[in-house]
C-alpha cells in the first residue's frame, strides 16, 4: 500500500498537462507540487476531502468510507450537489472502525462485509471505497478487498487511495481522477454515440448548476455524454471514453484525467468556464469549434453564434435594472481557481470595481487571464483573516465574495458577504446564473440592514442621555436579571 | 427499565455520532482566549471546523499539527512542537487545548511525554496554558471528548487544595456538551436569583453566543477566564449538568474538596425543581418569587400542551444524556418513546431511559425502527432530515449538529423558562399537523355490520364478525 501510494504520488506530481509543472527544472519537479504544511498555521481539507468532493456527486452509487467515525461522521451530507434522480449518494456509509478493529486488524474483513451489505441493501451499479489515514497506516489493502468483492458480487468496487495524510484537498481531486481513469472510464460502451458527444470534467452540479448549462448544449444539439461528476450516473461515466471533446472546468482539478483520456482515447480537451457571460460564450464557441474539427456538422458554429447573440442580449437586458445599484461598488473576491477570473469580467462589465482577487488556488493560466482582463490587477495570495477584516472594516471594500469559511470575517466587519463556493444556495452558472449572481449582489448591497447595524448605539454618540434616577442606588444601564 | 441493544454490524449507515476530538474542541472553545489544536492530519481539523461553523454560524479558531505522510511514519512530536510555537507567535492565545485523533493514537505516540519535553525545551510556551486530552476518534463520541477535555482543563489549571470561601458566594457549573448558550444563561440567571455567582466551565455562552466584536480576534473572545478556572476551589459547591460530566465533577472535587452534585436532567418540571431546591440549599436563600412565577408558567404550558403530546409516539436519536433528558420529559407529558437510538454505550443513564430498548447505532437504525414503530415525530440532529423526508414525518432538531435552523444557540430547553418554550415548540409541531376531518378519515374505523351467524342456535352467544 505504502509503495503503491508513493509511486502514485510521484506520478501525479509529474503532470505533463500542467504548465506550471513543465516550467520547473527536473530537480524541482522531483520534489512534487505539495508545499509542506506549516503545523499550527494550516487550513483546508485533506486528500480524502478532495477525493470525496470530486466523486460524491455520482448519484447512483454507494460511497463507502473505510476508517474511524470522524472521516465520514463529521463530513457526510454537507454539500449541495444536486440530483435529478437517485439519491443513494447522499447516504453516509462508513466502516466506523473501533479500537478493537484496529488492534486486531479486522479492518479488511469488516470492509469486505460492509461492501457486501451495501450491495445487498441498495443494489448500486458500483461501490466507491475511500481509504483514510488509519487503515492506510495499519496496512489495509483496499485494492485487494475491492477486487475480491467485485469478483464475488459482480458489482464493480472502485478503490480510491485517499489517505488524508497523503496530501491536500487539491491532491485528493487528482486521486479521484486517477480512480476514475483506472477503474471506471472505458469499462462500458455507451448505447450509441453521436458526433457531438462531449464530457465536462470538474463540474459537480452544486445547487443544480449543470441544469443552467445543459439546456444551452441541448439547444445546439450537443450531447453531454458524461458530466464528471455532477448528477452523474455510473454507466455514463463508464462510457465517457467515447466523447469527441472534453471540457475541463474548475481549473486543473482533474487535469490528470483530461490528459490521460487524450493519451488513451485521443479526446482533445480545453479549459473553460461557465461563470460569467463572456466566458460562457467563449466556452460554447470553443466546444463548437473543437467538435467541428472532430467531425460535427459545419453549421454548428453558426448556430452557436446565433444562440450566443440571443442569450447575451437577453442576459444583459435582465442585468440592466441592477446596474444603478452596483455601479462603482468595490468587491473583494476571495475564492480560487477559475472563479478568480471568470467572475471578474462579469462584475467589471456592469461597473463594479475589483479591489482584490485571490489567486491562492489558481494556476499560472488563471493569473494570465486576470492580467488580461483587469486594468490594475490586484492579485493577492492567502490573506490572513485579520487583514481581510481590516480592509472591510476600514471601508476599503463594499462586499466580500468568498466561501463559507471566510463568511464571518466579512459579516463581523458588518459588511455584505456573498457565498460563491460549494455551500451556496444559489446556482450561478451560464447566462441565467450570471443574472442570478448580479441579482443576489444587488439584493445584498441594497439591503437596509447594513446601515442599521453600522449605526452606533444612541449612547455612543450623545452625552445627553442621562439615567432618569441619578442617585447612588441607580441601576441604569443594567438589564433586569 | 430499558434494554441496551448493540446490533452487530459491519459499519454505519448515516452516522449519528460526531467524533470525540470534535467534542473536545468545542469544550476548549468555551475558554477565553483559546485555540483548540487537533494532533492529526489537516482533514481532521477541517471537517470538524466546517461542521462547527455550520452549527454555530460563527467564525472560530481550530488548528492542526498537520501530520503528513512523513510524520505518519517517523512520528508527530516535532509537528506538535512547531504547532505550539507557531500558534503562540501568530495568535498569542491565553490557552491551547490539544485533542489527539485516531491517526496519531494509532501510531501509539506518547503525547504526554512529548508535551513534557517540549515544555522543558521551549520556555516561552510557559506564557500559555496548555492542556491535553486523549480523544481518539475510534473511542466514544461527542460527549466523551467534551468530558475528557473539561477534565483535562480541571486537572491542568485548577489550583488544588481546600480554598472554599463562603463570602464569595461562588458556585461552579460544569455544563455538558448538550447545553446551548441560552441554557447556560438560564442556569446562571437562576443561580444569581439566589445571590450566587456562577463560574461556568466551559462557557460557550460567552464565546459562541453569536456576538459582534468591535475588533477582529483570531482566538475566542468570552468564555471562562483562566483566573476563574484556577480559583474554582473557592466555590461553595459544584453542579455538573449531564451524566457524562461525572468524571469532571469528581476531578474537581478530588482536587479541591468542593462538594459536587451531578444533575442528569434539567428539562421539565421535576428536573427544574431539583435544581432550584439544590440552589436554595447551597445558598441558604428561600426560592424567590420570580422563579415561582416561572414555575407556574411551566405548569400552565404543560396543561396547555398535554392534549397534543398525550399518546404521541416519539422516536429519539441523540447522545446518551440528551436521549435520557428528552425521553423523560416527553414521557412526563403522556407521550411514548417508541424508538431510542444513541451513540455510545458508555453511559449508565441509558438503562433508565423510559423506553423498551435503547439501541447503540446510526441514523439508519433510527429510520428503520421509527418506521416500524409508526412514530409520529422524529427527534434528532439535522442529519435526520433525510429520514424525515423519506418517512414523511415532522423532525424536531436537537443536539449537534443543527445546520439547517437559525438561532440554535439562543434556544433553551432547560429550567422552567427553557422547558416552557421547548414544550410550546413541540406542541406547535403537533398542533400544526391537525387537519380538518373528512369522511375518508373514518373509512378504516367503519363499524362492521352486526350479523347473527346462522349455523348457531339462537339463544347462544351472538358472535360479531
Amino acid at each position: 500500500m505504502g509503495e503503491v501510494l508513493r509511486s502514485k504520488t510521484a506520478e501525479l506530481f509529474n503532470e505533463p498537462g500542467c504548465a506550471k509543472n513543465q516550467a520547473k527544472s527536473e530537480k524541482e519537479r522531483k520534489k512534487g507540487c505539495s508545499k509542506p504544511l506549516v503545523p499550527g498555521a494550516a487550513a483546508g481539507g485533506c486528500a480524502f476531502d478532495g477525493a470525496k468532493i470530486a466523486l460524491e456527486p455520482i448519484v447512483d452509487v454507494v460511497h463507502l468510507t473505510h476508517g474511524p467515525s470522524a472521516c465520514e461522521g463529521n463530513s457526510w451530507d454537507n454539500r449541495h450537489a444536486a440530483t435529478s434522480g437517485p439519491s443513494t449518494y447522499r447516504l453516509g456509509l462508513t466502516t466506523d472502525l473501533s479500537e478493537l478493529d484496529i488492534v486486531m486488524g479486522n479492518g479488511e474483513k469488516r470492509l469486505y462485509r460492509a461492501i457486501k451489505d451495501a450491495i445487498a441493501r441498495y443494489d448500486p451499479p458500483a461501490v466507491f471505497v475511500y481509504q483514510t489515514c488509519v487503515p492506510a497506516m495499519i496496512g489495509d489493502d483496499i485494492e485487494a478487498v475491492c477486487r475480491h468483492a467485485a469478483e464475488k458480487t459482480g458489482t464493480p468496487c472502485i478503490p480510491v487511495l485517499s489517505a488524508g495524510f497523503s496530501g491536500k484537498k487539491n491532491f485528493g481531486n487528482k486521486l479521484a481522477g486517477e480512480a476514475l481513469f483506472k477503474h471506471v472510464i472505458g469499462t462500458i460502451e455507451p448505447e450509441y454515440t453521436t458526433p457531438t458527444d462531449v464530457n465536462i470534467l470538474g463540474e459537480y452540479n452544486i445547487v443544480g448548476e449543470i441544469w443552467q448549462i445543459k439546456p444551452l448544449l441541448e439547444k445546439l444539439g450537443i450531447r453531454l455524454l458524461a458530466n464528471i461528476t455532477g448528477d452523474a450516473r455510473y454507466r455514463d461515466l463508464a462510457g465517457a471514453h467515447r466523447a469527441r471533446v472534453n471540457m475541463m472546468m474548475c481549473s486543473a482539478a482533474l487535469i490528470n484525467l483530461a490528459r490521460q483520456m487524450e493519451e488513451r482515447w485521443g479526446i482533445p480537451y480545453f479549459e473553460g468556464s461557465f461563470y460569467g457571460i463572456a466566458d460562457t460564450s467563449a466556452a460554447l464557441r470553443t466546444l463548437a469549434r473543437m467538435l467541428i474539427e472532430r467531425g460535427a456538422p459545419e453549421d454548428l458554429l453558426e448556430r452557436t453564434e446565433a444562440l450566443i447573440a440571443a442569450e447575451e442580449a437577453r442576459a444583459w437586458a435582465r442585468i440592466e435594472p441592477y446596474r444603478e445599484i452596483l455601479k462603482g461598488k468595490r468587491v473583494i473576491l476571495y475564492t480560487g481557481g477559475v472563479k478568480s477570473w471568470s467572475i471578474v469580467s462579469a462584475l467589471q462589465e456592469i461597473g463594479m470595481k475589483i479591489v482584490a482577487t485571490s489567486v491562492r488556488k489558481s494556476t499560472e493560466g488563471d493569473k494570465e487571464r486576470i492580467k488580461e482582463i483587469m486594468d490594475d490587477p490586484h492579485m493577492v495570495g492567502s490573506v490572513p483573516a485579520r487583514e481581510m477584516y481590516a480592509k472591510l472594516a476600514n471601508d476599503e471594500a463594499d462586499i466580500l465574495l468568498s466561501g463559507g469559511k471566510t463568511q464571518y470575517v466579512g459579516l463581523k466587519a458588518r459588511r455584505p458577504w456573498l457565498d460563491i463556493n460549494q455551500e451556496r444556495n444559489y446556482a450561478y452558472a451560464g447566462y441565467d446564473g450570471t443574472v442570478a449572481l448580479v441579482a443576489e449582489l444587488a439584493k445584498s448591497l441594497s439591503n437596509p440592514v447594513w446601515e442599521e447595524i453600522r449605526r452606533p448605539a444612541p449612547w455612543e454618540i450623545s452625552a445627553d442621555i442621562v439615567p432618569l434616577d441619578c442617585g447612588p442606588q441607580s441601576r441604569s444601564g443594567v438589564g433586569e436579571a | 427499565m430499558a434494554m441496551l441493544l448493540q446490533p452487530k454490524k459491519n459499519g454505519s449507515i448515516n452516522p449519528l455520532k460526531s467524533s470525540a476530538p470534535l467534542g473536545a474542541a468545542l469544550a476548549y472553545l468555551g475558554v477565553d482566549g483559546a485555540v483548540p489544536l487537533f494532533h492529526g492530519a489537516q482533514g481532521c481539523t477541517s471537517f470538524a471546523l466546517t461542521l462547527a461553523v455550520r452549527h454555530f454560524r460563527e467564525d472560530m479558531p481550530m488548528q492542526t499539527t498537520a501530520i503528513a505522510e512523513v510524520e505518519t511514519i517517523l512520528g508527530g512530536a516535532d509537528n506538535l512542537e512547531e504547532a505550539l510555537v507557531n500558534l503562540q507567535s501568530r495568535m498569542n492565545p491565553k490557552f491551547i487545548g490539544i485533542a489527539s485523533t485516531a491517526l496519531i493514537e494509532t501510531r501509539g505516540e506518547d503525547i504526554t511525554g512529548d508535551l513534557l519535553s517540549i515544555m522543558q525545551r521551549r520556555h516561552e510556551l510557559a506564557r500559555t496554558a496548555i492542556v491535553y486530552a486523549s480523544t481518539p476518534d475510534y473511542v466514544g463520541a461527542l460527549e466523551d471528548g467534551w468530558a475528557k477535555a473539561v477534565t483535562a482543563i480541571i486537572d491542568g489549571l485548577v489550583v488544588p487544595g481546600e480554598r472554599r470561601q463562603k463570602s464569595l458566594r461562588q458556585i461552579n457549573i460544569l455544563p455538558g456538551v448538550h447545553q446551548t448558550a441560552a441554557d447556560i444563561d438560564q442556569v446562571r440567571d437562576m443561580a444569581e436569583a439566589f445571590g450566587l455567582n456562577a463560574v461556568v466551565l466551559p462557557d460557550l455562552s460567552g464565546s459562541l453566543d453569536g456576538h459582534v466584536n468591535a475588533e477582529f480576534t483570531p482566538i475566542t473572545s468570552g468564555g471562562t477566564k483562566l483566573e476563574e478556572i484556577a480559583d474554582m476551589g473557592e466555590g461553595l459547591a459544584t453542579i455538573a449538568i449531564g451524566q457524562h460530566m461525572t468524571p469532571a465533577a469528581e476531578a474537581l472535587e478530588g482536587l479541591t474538596g468542593v462538594p459536587s452534585t451531578v444533575l442528569s436532567n434539567l428539562t421539565g418540571l421535576a428536573a427544574s425543581d431539583e435544581l432550584v431546591a439544590l440552589l436554595s440549599r447551597i445558598s441558604g436563600v428561600a426560592v424567590p418569587e420570580s422563579l415561582k412565577r416561572r414555575r407556574s408558567q411551566l405548569v400552565d404550558a404543560m396543561l396547555d400542551c398535554h392534549f397534543y403530546l398525550g399518546g404521541k409516539r416519539i422516536a429519539i436519536a441523540a447522545d446518551p444524556d440528551l436521549v435520557y433528558q428528552l425521553s423523560v420529559f416527553f414521557k412526563s407529558l403522556g407521550a411514548e418513546i417508541v424508538t431510542a437510538v444513541t451513540t455510545t454505550n458508555h453511559s449508565p443513564l441509558l438503562e433508565k431511559v423510559p423506553a423498551k430498548e435503547v439501541v447503540v447505532g446510526d441514523l439508519m437504525d433510527f429510520e428503520e425502527r421509527a418506521a416500524a414503530a409508526q412514530a409520529d415525530l422524529l427527534v434528532t440532529h439535522s442529519h435526520g432530515r433525510q429520514a424525515a423526508e423519506r418517512l414523511g414525518l415532522p423532525h424536531l432538531r436537537v443536539g449537534f449538529p443543527i445546520f439547517d435552523r437559525l438561532g440554535v444557540q439562543h434556544r433553551s430547553m432547560i429550567g422552567y423558562a427553557g422547558s416552557r418554550d421547548f414544550l410550546y415548540e413541540v406542541g406547535n409541531i403537533f398542533l400544526s399537523l391537525i387537519k380538518e376531518k373528512t369522511p375518508e378519515d373514518f373509512a378504516s374505523a367503519e363499524v362492521p355490520p352486526f350479523k347473527v351467524q346462522e349455523k348457531r342456535d339462537v339463544g347462544q352467544t351472538l358472535a360479531i364478525g
